[in-house]
């Protein structure tokens, strides 16, 4: 049995005006400890498919199990990053990582020294008492990794998480998240606009074609790059080549358009 | 090249400051004692007529016979605690009221037109019956201090209910949040800013009911020592009433902005 199984989705959203069909028919299936990128131009519904995934919205038909379990409501199986930090601002970086917890009633002090502890893995120690405000973004976006893992979830969804960030920290906090996860064993769906990081980051890529979003074509990375870091993978020999081929897929769709 | 003199440079900055915040006390200072002085000088000289202008020499003289004898204390006491109690009570409800309209966004659209009503309405207007309904007593006047701001604070504070970031109710939803703890985490926190500049607007608000409430019922308070000194021509009462209303509402104000300072927290 697979560890996400997402059957038959689609998904139409009404207006009054309009009905406009985001996902057509989309089914796959994820292993445990994957990192799985789903990458597609804008209005592919990536991050529809995203939010059905998380629970958040009730897909028009088609069902996503999680380990078995029909996916109804949003939970603590998983953990949902977004574009931005979305820190509140009136809660200390403490307050904001232990929120999850606090949501849920599951904060004591052992999984409150268990998210102390990540934060501190992040490099951010003694922010605790400090707001977000005071933090520079990559660091904030750091804070919110922690947030996310603190709550111990099965299956993490990231929504675009690097897109707000310069391009260093971008590539820093790739390495980061993907050792994080890796030591963690934990299941992974990133949401990207970027080529190169879906490449550098996954196991396999997934490419949506947009109106209606639906699974044009998926792509294998190599183990050679998947056993890489991020920032090492966008240097290996083969990574120019799948970048390619990649890069095509995508320019056909834009041609189909026209 | 680096300057060597930055110590210095620093110094002559703060004290620019410093020379700044100077002269802004002491023009304040200027018009404070140019209103007084001038007020006075025109009444002796009769450049305006002393019995409709009175003179701050003769309220302050007032003041201490007021103080001596108490009656000023009951009188403030009444409208103060009035004004208070209308001021809590107006943005404690109007809150409350905006929080069951975001809580359902159905009834907001069925209340939609009669808060429209409601708010352009002048709720001044309703003294007289609140008093025949409720008899003209303390209850009454809170009433007035509560009507006038508690449809206006419902208003503007569900305007910024609804304005709140949707992906901080995001954030909140992804760890399973219930409504109620998506109203306590995220919409009612971040709206604190805008709570907080309509408790400065109600604060002028309830003194505006309350005054008119007492005006209409005529036994006691402030705005009683008003419409009493209008009615027997004593308008050095008038005056006393009218600075003493002016020293107190500034008070309020300047308790709100302490709260303010106590609530909101985001480390600047």
């Amino acid at each position: 049995m697979d560890f996400l199984n997402i059957h038959g989705i689609h998904h139409t959203y009404f207006t009054k005006t309009s009905s406009t069909t985001a996902l057509s028919d989309v089914s796959l299936e994820i292993k445990e400890g994957e990192f799985i990128s789903f990458l597609g131009p804008s209005g592919c519904g990536k991050t529809t498919l995203l939010s059905i995934i998380a629970g958040l919205l009730t897909p028009t038909a088609g069902e996503v199990t999680l380990e078995g379990n029909k996916i109804e409501a949003a939970g603590e199986n998983i953990g949902y990053m977004l574009q931005q930090d979305y820190l509140f601002p009136w809660k200390t970086i403490e307050e904001n990582i232990l929120l999850g917890l606090k949501i849920g009633d599951k904060l004591d002090t052992q999984k409150k020294s268990y998210a102390l502890n990540l934060l501190k893995e992040m490099g951010l120690q003694g922010v605790e008492s400090q707001y977000p405000k005071q933090l520079s973004g990559g660091m904030r976006q750091r804070v919110a990794l922690v947030r996310t893992l603190a709550t111990e979830p099965k299956l993490l969804l990231l929504d675009e998480p690097f897109s707000a960030l310069d391009y260093q920290t971008k590539l820093k906090l790739e390495d980061l998240v993907s050792e994080t996860l890796k030591s963690f064993g934990k299941t992974a769906i990133l949401v990207t606009h970027d080529i190169g990081e879906a490449i550098a980051m996954s196991d396999r890529v997934y490419l949506f074609s947009p109106s209606p979003g639906k699974l044009h074509k998926t792509f294998d990375i190599p183990k050679e790059i998947r056993e890489q870091t991020p920032f090492n993978a966008r240097n290996h020999e083969f990574y120019p080549e799948i970048f390619q081929t990649v890069w095509k897929e995508l320019e056909s769709l834009e041609a189909n358009k026209h | 090249m680096k300057p060597t003199n930055i110590e210095e440079l620093h110094q002559r900055y703060l004290s620019s400051l410093k020379r700044e915040k100077k002269w802004v006390r002491f023009y304040q200072l200027i018009i404070f004692l140019v209103f007084f002085i001038g007020w006075e000088i025109c009444s002796r000289l009769q450049w305006v007529d002393p019995l409709i202008f009175s003179s701050p020499s003769k309220v302050w003289n007032l003041f201490l016979i007021k103080i001596q004898d108490g009656t000023l204390f009951i009188d403030l006491g009444y409208t103060l605690s009035e004004t208070v109690f209308g001021f809590i009570l107006g943005t404690v409800l109007g809150t409350l009221l905006a929080a069951i309209l975001w809580w359902s966004p159905f009834l907001s659209k069925v209340f939609d037109p009669y808060l429209v009503v409601l708010n352009s309405m002048p709720k001044v207007a309703l003294g007289p019956i609140l008093i025949v309904a409720m008899g003209p007593s303390f209850t009454s006047i809170v009433a007035m201090g509560a009507i006038i701001s508690i449809i206006i604070t419902t208003i503007v504070v569900y305007t910024s209910f609804r304005e709140v970031d949707p992906n901080y109710v995001k954030v909140l939803q992804t760890f399973g949040a219930t409504r109620i703890q998506i109203f306590k985490e995220a919409i009612l926190p971040s709206s604190f800013p805008v709570i907080i500049s309509t408790l400065k607007v109600n604060v002028g608000l309830s003194w505006v009911g309350v005054i008119v409430g007492e005006f209409l019922v005529a036994s006691k308070g402030l705005g009683y020592m008003i419409i009493y000194g209008f009615q027997v021509f004593n308008f050095t009462l008038v005056m006393l009433s009218l600075l003493v209303i002016a020293v107190f509402a500034t008070i309020m104000y300047q308790l709100v902005e302490l709260l303010e300072k106590k609530l909101i927290k985001n480390g600047s």
